[in-house]
């Protein structure tokens, strides 16, 4: 099967006032159409900035990233990014921030309506759409968010701890909310979670990410039957095996700031 | 004591902000009326108030032959000065921001057009209106001219600062979000970059209506022969202190008035904007 996201020998280097930081060392991962697919690792692994080179805010300093045999150039509405901030638009109501990315594409009017209108009833936004997102609590924000990026009908959904500011119990049902419509349009996703729970509760796949430089530490198939219980004995095998991997790094992670602040 | 309902604890806050000014003016009044006091300098509350009546009233007995009731009303003094003032904030405002907002969006949004200006607005920004007077005299010569010229000037600076730092100061996540939904530059400025400055450039508008105000009465004191600030300095030739208080305590109202409008025009456009309202 063809690669949609395809990532070549992937590295990023930020530089800061004479100081370099490698972010991301030598990625290479192909993402298939339609797989849900989790970046797991502890913060500071690079998760994030392989999530924007494939959103295009921010190229690789070496390698390459494709999506449908292309190479990404910059940001477009054929990868749909869901932030953890929401990135809402407060000037906008809840209908018109869901409507916008149609809307500058001059889709016709009744389209428009019609489409927000069904979104709206999908996240269960209906009865708060003329509301403007300060009203709102996390949750719902989060799902207006997720009804804007539906609504480019793009076949790929990059997702940057959407889920990482909310409530355990709003997370538990977003969750839920986002299998359900992943399952019934089939997207490609592209989920970064540092919650290890959260990473095999959704995903297909789970890539574990190293800390600094961000590498491939484990690449590792999931293949539990949906929807999966948190307290089956086989998920918590995967949790004890991921919770290992994930806590090398965390460590590593650590060590290197308690030197960071031992130098100073 | 202790009646705890809404309407009496009103009254009472209504009484407790009244009690200062009320012993005030109840205090000068009395030193008034006994002689402590010179008219000339400081005349009695009740003068001022007296004259303040003369001020709004028109002067000639209604006659239904000549103008309308309505009219006749507005045909006081005070008004028509009130009329000329604002005239002259308004059109000068228009023209400030007119001209500020425009170039603040493109000093904002475009790095270029900021490094070639920012130098000369930052030289000029410094030199109050007042020290325009000279100029605009010279340029406008006398009438509402050079007085609209200053209130522009007034209005100007502030809108165009708060403008650039708007756009300046728009949120990345705002443009990051636009771009992933397909914006292209027009859409980015017009609908997300525009929208995102809004309370930043608001606020300067208002920064500038005040400004302008306080501009109009200095000009009015200069170039023209109506308006409120004119009012005040002919009162002073002669002698009329009572009128020169009566002056000021409108302009005082004015000036409330313009701004409470800026306050509720802000609320209004700003309703989506945390902080405002509940």
């Amino acid at each position: 099967m063809d690669a949609q996201i395809r990532i070549r020998g992937a590295g990023k280097v930020f530089r800061s006032g004479g100081r370099e930081v490698e972010a991301l060392r030598d990625i290479t991962l192909d993402f298939p159409a339609g797989q849900f697919a989790c970046l797991l690792g502890p913060s500071g692994c690079g998760k994030s900035t392989l999530l924007n080179a494939v959103a295009g805010f921010s190229p690789p300093t070496s390698g390459s990233v494709e999506v449908d045999g292309r190479p990404v150039a910059g940001p477009g509405p054929d990868r749909g990014m869901v932030f953890q901030e929401y990135a809402l638009f407060p000037w906008m109501t809840v209908e018109q921030n869901v409507a916008f990315g149609l809307s500058i594409r001059r889709s016709p009017k009744a389209e428009i309506r019609e489409k927000t209108s069904s979104l709206l009833a999908m996240l269960h936004l209906t009865e708060f759409r003329d509301r403007y997102t300060k009203d709102l609590s996390g949750g719902m924000r989060q799902r207006v968010a997720i009804a804007r990026v539906l609504a480019l009908d793009s076949p790929i959904l990059l997702m940057d701890e959407p889920f990482g500011a909310l409530d355990a119990l709003t997370r538990h049902n977003l969750q839920d909310e986002l299998l359900r419509i992943w399952e019934s349009l089939r997207k490609t996703v592209l989920f970064v979670t540092h919650s290890i729970e959260e990473s095999i509760y959704l995903a297909d796949r789970i890539v574990v990410m190293t800390y600094r430089p961000g590498t491939v530490k484990r690449d590792l198939a999931v293949d539990l039957p949906r929807p999966r219980d948190p307290s089956a004995p086989a998920f918590n095998e995967l949790k004890k095996e991921l919770t290992g991997l994930v806590m090398e790094e965390q460590w590593r992670h650590e060590r290197d700031e308690t030197r960071a602040v031992a130098a100073d | 004591m202790g009646a705890g309902n809404g309407g009496t604890s009103r009254a009472k806050a209504f009484l407790r902000g009244v009690a200062v000014p009320a012993t005030v003016v109840a205090v000068w009044q009395l030193l008034s009326m006994a002689g402590q006091i010179n008219p000339q300098i400081l005349p009695a509350p009740s003068a001022v108030l007296v004259r303040w009546y003369q001020y709004l009233a028109p002067t000639e007995l209604f006659d239904p032959a000549k103008t309308s009731y309505i009219a006749w009303l507005f045909s006081g003094e005070l008004i028509h000065d009130a009329f000329s003032s604002l005239y002259r904030v308004v059109v000068g405002f228009v023209i400030g921001a007119g001209l500020a907002l425009p170039l603040g969006l493109a000093m904002g949004a475009n790095e270029k057009v900021y490094k070639v200006l920012d130098p000369l607005v930052q030289v000029l920004r410094p030199i109050p209106p007042i020290a325009y007077i000279p100029l605009s005299i010279l340029w406008f010569g006398l009438g509402n001219a050079p007085a609209i010229f200053l209130i522009s000037l007034g209005a100007f600076f502030p809108i165009l600062m708060n403008t650039i730092s708007g756009v300046r100061h728009v949120d990345g996540i705002y443009i990051r979000a636009a771009l992933n939904l397909g914006a292209d530059r027009k859409t980015m400025f017009l609908r997300v970059i525009v929208p995102a400055a809004t309370p930043y450039i608001l606020t300067g508008a208002r920064i500038g209506v005040g400004t302008a105000f306080i501009v109009v009465i200095v000009s009015e004191m200069i170039a023209v022969n109506n308006g409120l600030g004119f009012r005040i300095l002919e009162a002073r030739e002669f002698f009329w202190s009572d009128k020169i208080i009566a002056g000021m305590l409108s302009i005082g109202l004015l000036g409330l008035g313009i701004d409470t409008g800026m306050e509720r025009l802000n609320a209004h456009l700003l309703k989506w904007h945390r902080g405002i309202g509940s």
